[in-house]
């Protein structure tokens, strides 16, 4: 189901007229005006970091309001700035009036911590990203949102606390909520864990939710729950929600303004259809156009129809044992080839077993039967050796950058280390190599001697692909490359790593849960879901005319980050 | 294969070399950044290496530093003028016995030092040893040290060391450091142990293994240097409390033979006349105090230099 009231309302630049169920009020609901925050770095040592320079925006009463940005941008920031949840490294100036229609007003910066507890929770309530780990393990869901109204509502007697929570859970749409209350937080799914701290969030009916990138942890159809869920809550309490995200496709879906951040500062404010169709500021337009979009044209496969393939999974089943000892099946008879110099991407929701056959193809992952064959060796067949001189010849990217380089290593030695071990460089002739890769990555090769805490996520992603191809390997395994990069970051590594294929012509296994990534990138999509082979063959295909159910419900699940086709997909679904 | 200390700064050493000849333009940058640059600019490390190498010298040439006062020799002694506060010859006054107390705490240095850093030393390297291979490994291995080790915590310490030591026969500061050694490695294991598997599954080590680099490799050069960090902080406090455990024993008739001279026995000697004279526990509490900071400061500096994130 959809709405489309506030589609016409909130089309209009100034002051949109307030969405249904909201009190109408005159003025904005939250006032923010020349925000700074700033930190000191090292007790002062170190210059101060400027996070946010004036920032100043309105949200106005029962609408959505985005803030977008990427990392660094100041974004969430701001929105700690907001409840003082910043510590005290930080120096926060400006202001934040809060007062909604009937409410008494009230000035958030600079507020003593007492009269912040008050405000936090029952004023302004905050959604984080991981919902999972801000619930409390070890209670029922029924007790926190009883907590949460005991702190709040201290009036309300048992019964009606225990109704509203019944209300609360109802409000979020999860089924038999009366019997929900009883579960523990490891008996809901992720997004109806989200769904959970939605509820509690709303308890005691605050003027603003705060949401933190709230779905960027869901997978597609998760989060496609959960967003359906955002939209259909305007309609039945007045909360104005400040979205913060990075995600297009997300604005596009639930958001009525926009506001656009960049280091620090508001770059642009527009509603979301204008924003989206003639956005004024250049970086918006950057940002809009390294959005990934399902729809690249025909392009023609690097597979060069060789008779052996680089990389072939026959019938392989991978078991795990859980903390009980039982055997969780991972994958289960998958049958898949990547020919030499071909892409071939693996698609699939968390859980879907697609990291476990990337896994499984490095040895990482025990075969429990069927066998992997990777370039030309047999993992647990063949002599150990052979299967360790087989790496050699493969190349792997991991998804976080951050993480997967030696932080005690500089990243010189990091890209010199396959060539130290297996091609057995010394000497200058590693030290030209090196230079030689860096630069292949468009990074200066005097980096060498930096560190990996010293570099961005982009630069240490670029690191990662010098030291998977320093050898020229046969395969490339990319387990969600681009993931926790920003978007215009992702944008710049793909075309880095379409080049680098191009003129190394590789074969590559691309895992990722990111359609519109895979249809950049890949030749032959294969989906999993569950462990099975849902689908699979040449991407235009899969993509294009999906011949699974699931295959097209993980396609519309993805938000588009056009408002106009996305609102015209909203109405599609509830038919 | 333990090698990570020195691996560190030597491997900082090659590339800052190696970026030199690559790229002479930023070779002053580069060179800022080495271990011993940054370590030589911190005031820390230059007071607690003055207070270490001092401890040292006092212990290698006792006799250089105890006449200063005019009572060179800790074994003169007057009951006369037994527990005399300081003034007078005696500077930091005698004890009980009538000796004084500069002259012990010159000449007890060498032993207090030898069980402390010897029994450290000994019980690290077990640990390491040990614990890397249970904690990288698992399986068999790894049920075995952590029921071992559960064994040893179970076990009162110091009941441990008084039976071992009295069956050996001769006691020296070594078999004393080396009985004390053989009951904390379990502890010191235990943490490596647990460090190591941390980092065990890290995306860095498990890029190492994808890239099919040698387990040695992986270990020397992937695991240990992020996982001593929590190890080291722990063996520098231990040298205080192995110091302290000594005297214990000593106390107990069980520790270093009867005219050995060591802080632990200074400070055993002196505790039950704490109230009338506490000036003989001032003394040797100090020098142990002022030893194992010495020790902590040292070992956090060196911490936080060979992390790159600790070098600016």
């Amino acid at each position: 189901m959809t709405d489309a009231a506030p589609d016409s309302a909130l089309a209009t630049t100034s002051g949109p007229d307030p969405a249904p169920g909201s009190v109408p009020g005159p003025g904005p609901v939250l006032e923010v005006r020349d925000l700074t925050v700033t930190f000191r770095v090292d007790d002062g040592h170190a210059p101060d970091v400027h996070a946010v320079r004036g920032v100043s925006f309105d949200v106005l009463p029962g609408e959505v309001l985005a803030v977008v940005g990427e990392s660094g941008s100041g974004k969430s920031v701001t929105s700690l700035a907001l409840l003082g949840l910043l510590g005290r490294h930080a120096t926060v100036g400006g202001s934040a009036r809060l007062g909604g229609a009937g409410r008494e007003p009230v000035e958030l910066i600079g507020l003593e911590r007492r009269a912040l507890q008050d405000v936090r929770g029952r004023r302004v309530a905050m959604v984080f990203q991981d919902s999972a780990g801000a619930l409390d393990p070890v209670f029922t869901v029924g007790f926190q949102l009883d907590e949460m109204l005991r702190r709040h509502a201290p009036d309300l007697t048992r019964a009606q606390r225990r109704e509203r929570a019944v209300e609360l859970l109802r409000l979020v749409e999860l089924p038999d909520p009366a019997e929900r209350l009883r579960f523990y937080p490891h008996q809901f799914s992720g997004g109806q864990a989200q769904r959970v701290m939605i509820a509690m969030a709303l308890a005691c009916d605050p003027e603003v939710l705060l949401a933190d990138e709230p779905t960027t942890a869901l997978d597609v159809t998760v989060q496609r729950e959960v967003l359906d869920v955002l939209r259909r809550l305007r309609e039945r309490v007045s909360t104005s929600i400040v979205l913060i995200t990075h995600d297009m496709g997300v604005v596009a879906d639930l958001a009525d303004r926009v506001v656009v951040m960049r280091g620090g500062e508001v770059v642009e404010t527009a509603p979301v259809r204008q924003l989206f169709a003639a956005p004024r500021a250049a970086y918006t337009r950057e940002l809009l156009a390294a959005v990934p979009r399902i729809g690249t044209p025909d392009r023609p496969s690097g597979a060069d129809g060789a008779e052996r393939p680089a990389l072939a999974f026959e019938n392989l089943v991978v078991e795990y044992r859980d903390r009980r000892g039982r055997a969780v099946r991972a994958v289960d008879g998958v049958t898949l080839a990547v020919q030499p110099g071909e892409i071939v991407a693996l698609v699939g929701e968390s859980g879907s077993g697609k990291s476990s056959m990337g896994r499984c193809a490095l040895g990482l992952a025990p075969v429990t039967s069927g066998s992997v064959e990777v370039v030309g060796t047999r993992p647990g067949h063949d002599t150990p050796k052979a299967v360790r001189a087989a790496r050699a010849r493969i190349g792997v990217v991991f998804q976080n950058p951050a993480a997967s380089l030696n932080p005690r290593y500089s990243i010189g030695e990091s890209v010199a280390e396959p060539l130290r071990v297996h091609a057995g460089l010394r000497g200058p002739e590693l030290e030209r190599r090196t230079a030689e890769l860096l630069e292949s990555v468009e990074l200066p090769a005097s980096w060498v001697s930096r560190y990996p805490h010293e570099l961005s996520g982009g630069q240490l992603q670029r690191v990662s692909i010098a030291r998977a191809i320093s050898l020229g390997p046969d395969l490339l395994i990319a387990d969600e490359p681009t993931s926790a990069l920003d978007v215009s970051v992702q944008a710049t590594v793909l075309e880095l790593f379409r080049q680098v294929q191009q003129s190394l012509g590789f074969a590559c296994l691309f895992i990722s849960h990111d359609l519109a990534v895979v249809d950049e990138l890949a030749d032959r999509v294969a989906v999993l879901h569950q462990g099975r082979l849902v689908e699979s063959g040449p991407r235009a295909r899969v993509l294009g005319q999906p011949e699974q159910d699931y295959t097209r419900r993980l396609l519309a699940a993805a938000p588009v980050p056009d408002p106009e086709a996305q609102a015209a997909r909203r109405v599609a679904a509830a038919c | 294969m333990s090698e990570p200390l020195p691996a560190a700064p030597a491997a900082a050493g090659s590339t800052a070399a190696s970026a030199a000849a690559a790229a002479p333009a930023t070779a002053p940058a580069v060179a800022r950044r080495g271990v011993w640059r940054t370590l030589r600019r911190r005031a820390l490390f230059w007071v607690s290496a003055a207070v270490l190498a001092v401890l040292g010298l006092v212990a290698l040439v006792p006799s250089a530093f105890a006449g200063w006062f005019g009572h060179p020799d800790p074994r003169a002694c007057d009951l006369a003028s037994s527990a005399q506060p300081p003034g007078g010859g005696h500077v930091l006054g005698t004890d009980v016995q009538g000796c004084d107390v500069w002259a012990n705490v010159v000449f007890g240095t060498r032993a207090s030092l030898t069980v402390g850093l010897l029994c450290t030393a000994v019980a690290l390297a077990v640990a390491l040893v040990v614990g890397t291979l249970a904690g990288y490994y698992g399986g068999w291995l790894d049920r075995v040290v952590a029921r071992l080790t559960d064994v040893f915590l179970g076990f009162p310490f110091l009941l441990g060391a008084v039976v071992v030591l009295t069956s050996v026969g001769s006691r020296s500061a070594v078999s004393v450091a080396l009985v004390l050694a053989l009951f904390s490695w379990p502890t010191m294991a235990r943490l490596v142990r647990g460090s190591v598997r941390t980092v065990r599954d890290a995306p860095y080590v498990e890029a190492a293994r994808a890239m099919g680099l040698p387990d040695r490799r992986i270990i020397a050069r992937y695991v240990l240097p992020n996982a001593l960090g929590p190890v080291l902080a722990v063996a520098t406090i231990m040298v205080g409390s192995v110091i302290v455990a000594e005297s214990t024993l000593t106390f107990l008739g069980l520790g270093l033979n009867a005219p050995s001279i060591s802080w632990g026995l200074q400070l055993s000697s002196a505790q039950s006349y704490f109230q009338t004279s506490p000036h003989m526990l001032v003394a040797p509490a100090t020098v142990l105090t002022v030893t194992v900071l010495a020790m902590i400061t040292l070992g956090d500096v060196l911490r936080d230099v060979l992390d790159p994130r600790g070098r600016s």
